[in-house]
């Protein structure tokens, strides 16, 4: 059994509206020659492992990692690929190297949003007997969810702007991200309502791309790099699938999986412990909710405390330093982004959105519709 | 000779059709045999849990006990959460600007997110009592109830 997991590179392909001078593979092929340049390993010899994270009815094709087992070191070897977000390959990944099956798993993951249309792909994540039909995708069901969060703590959609303000300033700052720019609360108020209270501006956009990385044993680790970073802890919880099972204002399922992670870190007190949070926002009202979740803030506290300006790259507690999903990330990419994000700041590489003296981060993904199923993974340097 | 370092990319086009028939199970059946021949609404409780579910059920999500009972719930309900769907989609069986809500009808403690209708959006509210309207001609499906309306 292997004691410590370390994350010893990462790579992020360019994330762009369009890609389509790549097919997946070659998009895929773009990061792990990358990662694998980074820390000095090839394929097939030094990797014993490949878990990818991508979605059948995005790319098109059941059992979708068939698109790129090939790239990823899978021939005639061991690849599997699990239907979560991404950051549950980090998950998966970490348990196999503990298990000590495993000594040096490859991540992938991989979706270019530009090749078919969300709502239709969303939809189908809606159970077959009784909401499918009635035409729900994740934005409208966000929607209701959001809805529901102003109402219970008596919030504005102003409190949701101030997150679209800060992460695309943030986004400017940051190399791999598209969709960065100077917006003021104002214009996100008055951009075009998709299913109110959530507007052009509080939706992530459509995005391809891709993110690699190469989990490693303590031993393997000390031999490829210099400058693990390390997995403290990981959680993951599910809640119910339908709508009107759960309170959507409150995200019992990322508590449950915070708690875990948590625990298994040693961490007893989050707002005093961690020092920068990378959350999955796929709306904007969802990093406000997100942050409550992981135990930043008390419920309901979340947009006093971005007005604050806490969650600012230099505040107490920066949120997306990266610029977050709002950014420009493609989903199921999502949560791997979230890590490697983590990962280049607590390397101290981020530049000018770098958070000084990092040492202990959180990187958060989701997947379903308003946030069902949550992974947490706290990162240490 | 090509040059390989240039090239126009090419899109490869695919349309996917499927027609699925999905069995809804025991609560299920029981729930759409009395939607469309009753104008019933159907819910799973659980005697453990002191819960009754929408959409019926076999197991109970908290406890797993095997639920077999089925009790009526509604028909009137209150809203929860609401949106104004803005967009067209060719899997909306309404044209849009349409309202979804998530209502929780009386005697169930989960609610039903379905269609608000017959009310201005800027009317709704949380805490609004509505009522089903079902449709004329039934054919065992959700939209059996077009939508939901002020009372």
């Amino acid at each position: 059994m292997n004691e410590r997991v370390a994350i010893v590179g990462v790579a992020q392909s360019r994330f762009a509206p369009r890609r389509p001078e790549v097919n997946y593979a070659e998009l895929a092929y773009e990061v792990i020659s990358r990662v694998l340049e980074e820390t000095g390993l090839s394929l097939p010899g030094d990797i014993d492992n490949a878990v990818s994270c991508s979605h059948d009815i995005w790319d098109g094709q059941t059992i979708s990692d068939i698109g790129i087992t090939d790239v990823i070191g899978g021939h005639l070897r061991t690849e599997e690929k699990m239907a979560m977000d991404g950051s549950t390959a980090v998950f998966y990944g970490a348990a196999g190297i503990l298990s000590g099956e495993y000594s040096c798993t490859l991540l992938l993951a991989h979706t270019k949003m530009s090749q078919t249309n969300r709502n239709i792909v969303n939809n189908v994540a809606f159970d077959p007997i009784y909401t499918r039909m009635l035409g729900f995708d994740y934005t409208s069901a966000a929607a209701l969810q959001a809805r529901r969060y102003l109402y219970k703590y008596g919030l504005k959609r102003e409190d949701f702007a101030r997150v679209v303000v800060k992460n695309l300033r943030n986004a400017l700052l940051n190399p791999c991200a598209w969709n960065g720019r100077e917006v003021t609360v104002s214009e996100v108020l008055s951009s075009p309502p998709v299913a109110p209270p959530i507007h052009r501006l509080d939706m992530a956009p459509d995005t391809d791309g891709a993110v690699a990385m190469i989990l490693a044993s303590e031993e393997r680790a000390r031999a490829i790099t210099d400058r693990p970073v390390w997995i403290l802890g990981m959680g993951t919880s599910y809640d119910a699938h339908y709508l009107g099972d759960r309170d959507l204002a409150d995200v019992k399922a990322l508590r449950e999986a915070a708690a875990r992670a948590y625990a298994m870190a040693g961490i007893r007190n989050p707002r005093r412990d961690v020092d920068l949070v990378e959350v999955g926002e796929e709306f904007s009202y969802q990093e406000l909710l997100w942050i409550e979740g992981l135990g930043l803030c008390g419920r309901g506290e979340a947009a006093r405390l971005t007005a604050s300006g806490a969650t600012a790259v230099g505040g107490s507690i920066p949120v997306n330093p990266s610029g977050g999903l709002l950014s420009g990330v493609p989903i199921n990419v999502a949560g791997l982004n979230r890590v490697a994000e983590a990962v280049i700041q607590l390397r101290g590489e981020a530049g000018e959105r770098q958070v000084k003296g990092a040492q202990v981060a959180v990187a958060q993904g989701h997947s379903g519709f308003c946030g069902q199923h949550q992974c947490v993974v706290v990162l240490g340097t | 000779m090509d040059d390989l370092n240039q090239y126009q990319p090419f899109e490869v086009d695919q349309h996917l059709t499927a027609h699925g028939n999905y069995w809804a199970g025991r609560a299920g059946s029981r729930f759409y045999r009395a939607l469309r021949d009753r104008r019933r609404i159907l819910g799973s409780p659980c005697r453990n849990c002191r819960k009754v579910f929408w959409p019926p059920r076999s197991i109970c999500t908290f406890c797993f006990s095997e639920l077999r009972e089925m009790v009526e719930i509604g028909p009137l309900g209150t809203v929860e959460t609401f949106t104004l769907v803005t967009y067209a989609e060719p899997v909306h069986p309404r044209p849009a600007p349409f309202i979804y809500a998530v209502i929780r009808l009386d005697g169930a403690d989960t609610g039903m997110a379905h269609f608000l209708d017959e009310v201005e959006y800027e009317r709704v509210h949380v805490g609004m009592r509505v009522r089903p309207v079902f449709a004329p001609q039934r054919k065992g499906n959700i939209l059996d109830i077009l939508y939901f309306k002020p009372l």
